[in-house]
């Protein structure tokens, strides 16, 4: 063990900062201008020249994933650029793309100017205590970075994606294509290139799944907050109709409330956020309870605050913890739900690519194309896991009460 | 005891009457109404007027309301456009159906995770025990119809191709010619039938009881008691299984109840997927017929199995730990 206490650690530690050992985080030395010059050149490279070779690291595959970009696919991205008229995707593309090289290069150069500046000492709060604790756990940094890679690829698919995903080509030559060098996904039924669809599927799954998780928290929260927070009849009522949501399963009341209307991706994020709110609720009315009869709610009272003053601003921030765990959890739950609504023919409807939908097509032709079912099944896998480990190392690092 | 199963079987009425309320809500702020699969130039308004009439659709909401709540009641729950029958006389066979293929998954939840938690907690950070937590995320994270394409692919479909002495049967409850099986044969078969389904259904949850079994053992066995037990000189299998496990397996019980909901929403994908003529297909097909009447009662009946399966772990809670009883 070093020397140093966690508790005399006073320094605010920085995003990328990695503790190099339990407990305690090392003092760092001062950057040396050719190590500035070296990371302003190459991000990463200066971190790697001072041998913090995690965060070195890290940076410069960010970097040079970036940049293989327009090595790749240069021409595409001149094309989004001349265009008189380029399509919204391509255009977020490009802007997501200069957005994060600038956050690379950025964030590098920060790194580096932080190093060694005396920082004013002030006390730890709970997020940078939750954040050294999260930092440590390696299977949550790998899920973590699994869903930034994932994510940025949604967001540059248009950029990077091989094919179009809705382009056809020549059906009879180019359908049912087993995976190869051209389409490393194979093609499915009318010659559309899977690997293609599964980028632009995740777009619309890790979106439905983020725009949900944020409809039933923010719902989850109101009624938790209010159930607990004015107690008596208030709580009764919105109690009982929480545990009456509870009591009809999910899915089932997704499916029929979809049926009853017409199937559209506003209506399925909409009611995905509707059915989603409950287990939210009783986590915050079960914390506001306990929060409410604190001494710095009974000051805010004495100061005459209204209650939902009181609720938005001093009882609703203290339950932040356990909502963010469960909402990183909710989200791999979601895109799980929505895969199988879209299965069902319920979800996205074609040719709009989601990871459900594929599935379905994949169904019919099992024997024919095992690969047109089994990739986008594996993306769902991979980051819904990717989801539930951040989740758990969220829940070990912010709330040791609720790990199992 | 029975006082205590009166009260939640009480506690259960005002919510089951909710489940009821809402169902009926939601199918009436739906557009449209029943009569509108029978619009048809040929067929004149008035007698469209005359279905609405016999189908008590003139009358106002609440009229309708208090009338369909007491045919619900009293186990009448329609007649199904689709199948063109009584409903009463579908549900029956269909909710053994479920029933059937959810207790078995249910049984291969627990055995399988139960087993697999406790010989993660007796071998704790050992490899076996960190290759297991990884394998039960996986299994965790999957979409269980995703699944089930697998399983139906290699142990149905590559199985048959490349010639496996067992191929697993991809649908259906039954072989081809099973009325004129022996019982033993009827059995074997209904169990080869059960096999897939009932894996897909049930690996995700039983890599979760497997998690709260290792946690819920690793907890049992930090405490003094087995300390005092290894001490007086008991073997580990007797302190494992009989002063460790037994306690392990109360926190267990109450799974059931959280699981069941669980089960019956994956069976929905799940029996679609083997064509398993259960509740949940039929809600599915009835929901692509638009035949309202008989989503409400699929709905309606699955909601109750699942009240009652949480009504059934309150009380299985209550006879493993007497404390429960006297809140």
């Amino acid at each position: 063990m070093a020397s140093v206490p966690p508790e005399l650690v006073e320094r605010a530690p920085s995003v990328l900062e990695a503790a190099p050992e339990r407990g305690a985080s090392r003092p760092r030395v001062p950057t040396r201008p050719a190590q500035r010059w070296a990371g302003a050149l190459l991000p990463g490279a200066g971190q790697l020249l001072r041998r913090e070779w995690g965060r070195g690291l890290a940076l410069l595959c960010s970097w040079l994933g970036l940049l293989a970009v327009p090595v790749a696919r240069g021409e595409r991205m001149l094309a989004v650029l001349r265009a008189s008229r380029p399509s919204v995707d391509e255009l977020v593309a490009v802007v997501a793309w200069v957005a994060m090289a600038v956050a690379v290069w950025a964030l590098a150069w920060a790194d580096l100017r932080r190093a060694g500046r005396a920082v004013a000492p002030r006390g730890e709060s709970q997020w940078s205590i939750a954040l050294r604790q999260f930092r440590r756990n390696r299977m949550a940094i790998a899920g973590l970075a699994f869903l930034l890679v994932v994510g940025a690829l949604a967001l540059l698919a248009p950029l990077v994606a091989p094919y179009d995903p809705a382009a056809q080509g020549d059906i009879v030559v180019s359908r049912y294509l087993p995976p190869s060098a051209a389409h490393w996904m194979g093609t499915d039924k009318f010659g559309r290139d899977i690997l293609s669809r599964v980028l632009y599927g995740a777009r619309i799954s890790l979106s439905i799944g983020f725009l949900a998780v944020t409809i039933g928290v923010a719902l989850g929260a109101v009624v938790g907050a209010v159930a607990g927070y004015f107690r008596g009849w208030v709580d009764g009522v919105l109690m009982r109709f929480t545990d009456l949501m509870l009591a009809i399963p999910r899915l089932v009341l997704l499916i029929v409330v979809i049926a009853l209307f017409e199937p559209s991706l506003s209506l399925v994020v909409l009611v995905l956020g509707l059915t989603g709110w409950m287990p939210i609720a009783r986590i915050v009315r079960a914390e506001i309870l306990s929060l409410r009869e604190r001494e710095f709610i009974q000051a805010a009272r004495a100061l005459g605050m209204s209650d939902g003053r009181i609720i938005a601003r001093h009882l609703l921030p203290n339950t932040l913890a356990p909502i963010i765990v469960y909402a990183t959890l909710g989200i791999g739950n979601t895109i799980l739900t929505e895969a199988a609504l879209s299965f069902l023919g319920l979800g996205v409807q074609p040719p709009t690519p989601s990871w459900g939908n594929m599935i379905s097509d994949g169904r019919d032709a099992l024997l024919t194309g095992w690969w047109i079912a089994t990739f986008p099944g594996l993306a769902i896998v991979f980051t819904t896991i990717a989801f539930n480990l951040v989740g758990d190392g969220l829940r070990d690092a912010l709330d040791p009460r609720l790990g199992t | 005891m029975l006082a205590f199963v009166l009260r939640r079987l009480l506690g259960a009425i005002p919510l089951v009457l909710g489940i009821l309320t809402l169902i009926f809500l939601l199918i009436h702020l739906a557009p449209g109404d029943p009569t509108a699969r029978f619009f048809n130039p040929n067929i004149p308004p008035e007698v469209i007027e005359q279905m609405r009439r016999n189908l008590g659709l003139d009358q106002p909401l609440h009229v309708q309301y208090l009338r369909w709540l007491a045919s619900f009641l009293t186990g009448n729950f329609g007649y199904s456009f689709g199948q063109l029958r009584p409903i009463a006389e579908i549900l029956p066979a269909t909710v053994g159906n479920t029933l059937q293929l959810t207790l078995v998954s249910l049984v291969l939840i627990f055995a399988l995770g139960i087993a697999l938690g406790v010989l993660q907690a007796v071998r704790q950070y050992s490899w076996l025990d960190n290759v297991l937590t990884f394998v039960a995320l996986f299994f965790y994270s999957m979409p269980g119809f995703w699944l089930a394409l697998m399983l139906i692919l290699i142990f149905s479909l590559k199985a048959s191709q490349w010639g496996w002495p067992v191929v697993f049967p991809a649908s259906q409850m039954v072989s081809v010619g099973y009325e004129t099986m022996s019982l033993g044969e009827k059995i074997a078969d209904r169990l080869l039938h059960l096999a897939l389904p009932a894996t897909a259904l049930g690996i995700g949850a039983a890599a979760g009881v497997a998690r709260y079994m290792r946690g819920a053992m690793l907890e049992v066995i930090r405490q003094d008691y087995i300390r005092t037990a290894r001490a007086k000189g008991l073997p580990e299998r007797t302190v494992i299984w009989k002063h460790a496990f037994r306690n392990a397996l109360l926190p267990i019980v109450t799974l059931l109840g959280l699981y069941l909901p669980f089960l019956l929403a994956g069976a929905v994908l799940v029996e679609t997927i083997f064509a398993w003529p259960g509740m949940g297909r039929l809600l599915v097909d009835a929901i692509f017929q638009r035949d309202y009447p008989l989503v409400m009662a699929a709905s309606f009946v699955i909601s109750v199995m699942v009240v009652l399966g949480n009504l059934l772990s309150d009380v299985l809670y209550a006879i493993v730990d007497p404390r429960i009883r006297t809140e």
